[in-house]
C-alpha cells in the first residue's frame, strides 16, 4: 500500500509541474462557517503513457472553491483506495471526514480513458449512490473532473453543480495608450482560456445565450460601439446594430429569440428588444432620462434596467407587452446593472453607498437588501445558473481582476490574471 | 495670437458680462445647459436676459500668455464670420480641446464656454468641416451607465454648439464611457481627468 501511494504521489509531482498554468488563479478569501469535511483519494490510473491530468485535484479544487467543503490533504490521507471494498472507514473517521470520493482513470484505448467514480458517506458506510462510469476521450479529462464535481455537489448540496460551466471576461493587456482588448472564454475555474475576439479598441458588455452557444457583446471600431452576435464554435459573427449613438448592453432573452439592448439613435439612451429571426426592433422605454443595462427576467415577461428618471440611477421593472414600469430598487445612494437570479427571488445590483461601490443583494419577497461584497469598486456582477454565486469585477492592488462570493455573502474568491487587467465577467448558463 | 480667457466662476462670468455692457459674451445663452433639450436651455437664457446675445464672438489676446480670469481687456467682440479657413485652423491651434465635467454631471462648465464659441465659430465657417465629440466617465459605476453618461455629456457640448449655430449635421457625438481614461490611477486627481468631453476633428 504504501509503495503504492508513493508511487502515485510521484506521478502526481511530475503531473503538477506539466500542468499548464491557467490564465486565472484561484485564490479562497473567506469560505462558509460550517465546512463539510471530505477526502477526495487521489484517482488509481492504470495506461500506458502518463496521463495529462489529475482528476481528483481538479475535483477537490472545484468542491473547495464553492466554498462548502474542507478537503482532507493527500498526505494525511492513510491510503488510497479506489474501490469501496479497499475503503477502511475506520481510518477516514479518525480524519474527521464524513465522505470520501474514490475513482480510477483506465486508458481504454489511443483515444479515450474511462473513469469510474463514487462518493462514499463514512458514517453511514455505505455509497452515496452506486459508482458511475464514464468514457471520455482523452483531451477531456478536465470536462469529465467538473463533470464529477457537478455529481457530487448535487449529491450533497441538492443544488446543481456550476462545475461544467464557462466565464466569458475581457482582458487589457499591454501598453496603457496602446492595449490590447480580448474576449475571453475560460472554463469557470480560469482554466483552459481562449481568445475569443482581440482587438485595439475597446470590448464590454459580453452575455451569453440561452442555451450557451452564442455570445452577444459590444466592440468598439472606428471609435464607435457595435454590437455583435457571435457562434463560439465557428467564430462566426454578425454585426446586429449599427445605428448614430450608443448601440449597448446586449441581453439574450430567455427563449433565445431576441435580444435586449440599448440604441440612443432616438434621441436618448432607450431599452429595444430585437428579434434575431426577422430583425425586428422594438422600443420598450421612452423617457429622457438614461435608461440602460437591461437584465431579463428569468420567465421572459418583464426587463429589469437602469434608469436616472428619478434623479439618481435606480432598479426599475418594465412589462414588455404592457410596457408598465414601476420601480424596484429603494435602498442605496444609487442601484444599478440588475439581474435576477434563474429562480427569481433576489436581484443583484451594484448598489452605491457613502461613495462605495459593493454587489448588493435584494431578495424581492420582502425587499431586504444585503451587501455581499467588501471589495474595491465592485462592477459587472454575473449570477451563476444554479444562482449560487455571482462573479463580478473588483479592483484589488491597483489592477481590475475577477471575484467571486456566494449569494449568501459567505464564500467569497478572487481570480487575478496573471498579466494585464480583467473585467466585465459573463457566467455561461448551463451546458446541454 | 489666440488664447482662451479662462471664467472659473459664474460670479466671474457676469462681472464680465456686467463690464463687457452691451457686448455679448459668449454662450450666455446656454448658461446651463442639462441633460433634457433646448427647452431647459431656452428658460436658462432668461436669467441672464439683461445682455444681447450675438452669435458670433471672438475671443483673442494681443498680449498672450497675460489672461487672467478677470483680465477683461482682451475680449472683443467680433462678428465678422466670413474669414478664410486658414485664420480659422490657426484660431483653432491654440484653443482648449477637451472640457471637463462634475460627477455624474453633464453641465458644460462655464469656463469651456469661451473655447467652445472658437469651435463653434470654426464649424460654422467652414460647414464642411465635420467634428466628433467623444464622451468620457471616470471609472466608478457600471459600463453600461457610463457609456449613457459620456454620450450625455458629448451631447450637452453638443447641443451648446448647435445653439450658436453649428448645423446639427456637423456633430457627431459618441460616447467611450469609462473605457478610455486618460488617467490610469484610482484618485480623484485621476477622476476628474476622465470625466470630459473630447473635441476630435474628422
Amino acid at each position: 500500500m504504501r509503495t503504492c501511494k508513493f508511487f502515485i504521489l510521484l506521478l502526481l509531482s511530475v503531473l503538477a509541474a506539466n500542468i499548464v498554468k491557467a490564465q486565472l488563479v484561484i485564490e479562497i478569501t473567506s469560505g462558509a462557517d460550517q465546512l463539510l469535511p471530505l477526502s477526495v483519494v487521489p484517482f488509481n490510473y492504470q495506461g500506458e503513457g502518463p496521463i495529462a491530468e489529475d482528476v481528483a485535484q481538479i475535483v477537490e479544487n472545484d468542491l473547495k472553491r464553492s466554498g462548502l467543503f474542507e478537503a482532507i490533504p493527500r498526505d494525511s490521507m492513510l491510503s488510497f483506495p479506489s474501490k469501496k471494498e479497499d475503503v477502511f472507514f475506520r481510518d477516514w473517521r479518525l480524519l474527521k471526514s464524513d465522505y470520501v470520493v474514490i475513482g480510477s482513470v483506465t486508458e481504454k484505448d489511443a483515444n479515450n480513458y474511462e473513469i469510474k467514480f463514487e462518493l462514499l458517506n463514512v458514517l453511514t458506510e455505505k455509497s452515496v449512490e452506486k459508482h458511475e462510469s464514464i468514457t471520455v476521450d482523452k483531451a477531456s479529462l478536465r470536462d469529465a473532473a467538473h463533470y464529477i464535481s457537478d455529481k457530487i455537489y448535487t449529491l450533497l448540496t441538492g443544488i446543481k453543480g456550476a462545475f461544467s460551466t464557462r466565464i466569458l471576461y475581457v482582458t487589457v493587456e499591454g501598453k496603457r495608450t496602446e492595449p490590447t482588448y480580448r474576449l475571453q472564454v475560460a472554463d469557470a475555474d480560469g482554466y483552459r482560456p481562449q481568445i475569443v475576439v482581440e482587438s485595439q479598441e475597446p470590448i464590454l458588455s459580453p452575455s451569453w445565450s440561452s442555451d450557451g452557444l452564442f455570445i452577444t457583446y459590444v466592440m468598439f471600431r472606428n471609435r464607435r460601439p457595435h454590437i455583435f452576435v457571435q457562434e463560439l464554435s465557428t467564430g462566426e459573427r454578425q454585426q446586429i446594430a449599427q445605428y448614430k449613438g450608443l448601440n449597448g448592453a446586449p441581453a439574450w432573452s430567455p427563449d433565445g429569440k431576441q435580444l435586449a439592448l440599448v440604441l440612443s439613435k432616438d434621441g436618448n439612451p432607450e431599452i429595444y428588444t430585437f428579434e434575431i429571426a426577422t430583425q425586428k426592433l422594438k422600443r420598450i422605454t421612452n423617457h429622457y432620462s438614461i435608461d440602460t443595462e437591461p437584465s431579463w427576467e428569468p420567465d421572459g415577461k418583464g426587463i429589469v434596467f437602469t434608469s436616472d428618471r428619478g434623479g439618481n440611477p435606480q432598479i426599475y421593472r418594465v412589462d414588455i407587452n404592457t410596457k408598465n414600469i414601476e420601480r424596484i430598487t429603494f435602498e442605496g445612494d444609487l442601484n444599478t446593472r440588475a439581474s435576477m437570479t434563474p429562480d427569481g427571488r433576489y436581484l443583484v445590483t451594484v448598489q452605491k453607498n457613502e461613495g462605495s461601490y459593493h454587489i448588493a443583494l435584494q431578495d424581492m419577497n420582502n425587499g431586504r437588501v444585503q451587501i455581499l461584497t467588501e471589495t474595491y469598486l465592485d462592477e459587472s456582477p454575473s449570477i451563476a445558473p444554479n444562482g449560487s454565486m455571482v462573479i463580478y469585477a473588483t479592483i484589488h492592488q491597483g489592477k481590475g481582476v475577477l471575484a467571486v462570493v456566494s449569494v449568501d455573502g459567505l464564500v467569497k474568491y478572487r481570480l487575478p490574471s496573471a498579466a494585464g487587467e480583467v473585467r466585465e465577467p459573463a457566467w455561461s448558463p448551463f451546458f446541454e | 495670437m489666440v488664447t482662451v480667457l479662462r471664467i472659473n466662476t459664474i460670479e466671474e462670468l457676469i462681472m464680465s458680462v456686467n463690464k463687457l455692457g452691451k457686448f455679448a459674451v459668449i454662450g450666455l445663452s446656454a448658461a446651463f445647459i442639462v441633460g433634457c433639450g433646448s427647452t431647459a436651455t431656452d428658460t436658462d437664457s432668461s436669467t441672464v436676459t439683461e445682455t444681447e446675445t450675438e452669435q458670433v464672438t471672438e475671443v483673442s489676446d494681443s498680449s498672450s500668455g497675460a489672461n487672467t480670469g478677470s483680465d477683461l481687456s482682451s475680449v472683443v467682440v467680433d462678428d465678422s464670420s466670413n474669414e478664410n479657413m486658414a485664420s480659422e485652423k490657426d484660431m483653432l491651434s491654440g484653443v482648449e480641446h477637451i472640457f471637463y465635467f462634475d460627477f455624474d454631471k453633464s453641465i458644460v462648465r462655464p469656463e469651456a464656454r469661451e473655447a467652445l464659441a472658437m469651435h463653434a465659430k470654426h464649424l460654422t465657417a467652414n460647414p464642411s468641416a465635420r467634428v466628433v465629440l467623444e464622451g468620457h466617465a471616470d471609472e466608478r459605476g457600471t459600463r453600461e451607465y457610463n457609456m449613457a453618461l459620456g454620450e450625455r455629456r458629448a451631447k450637452a457640448v453638443s447641443r451648446y454648439l448647435t445653439i450658436q449655430g453649428v448645423a446639427a449635421s456637423q456633430i457627431e457625438a459618441v460616447s467611450f464611457g469609462e473605457e478610455k481614461p486618460s488617467n490610469f490611477a484610482h484618485t480623484d486627481t485621476a477622476w476628474q481627468a476622465n470625466r470630459r468631453v473630447e473635441v476630435r476633428y474628422e
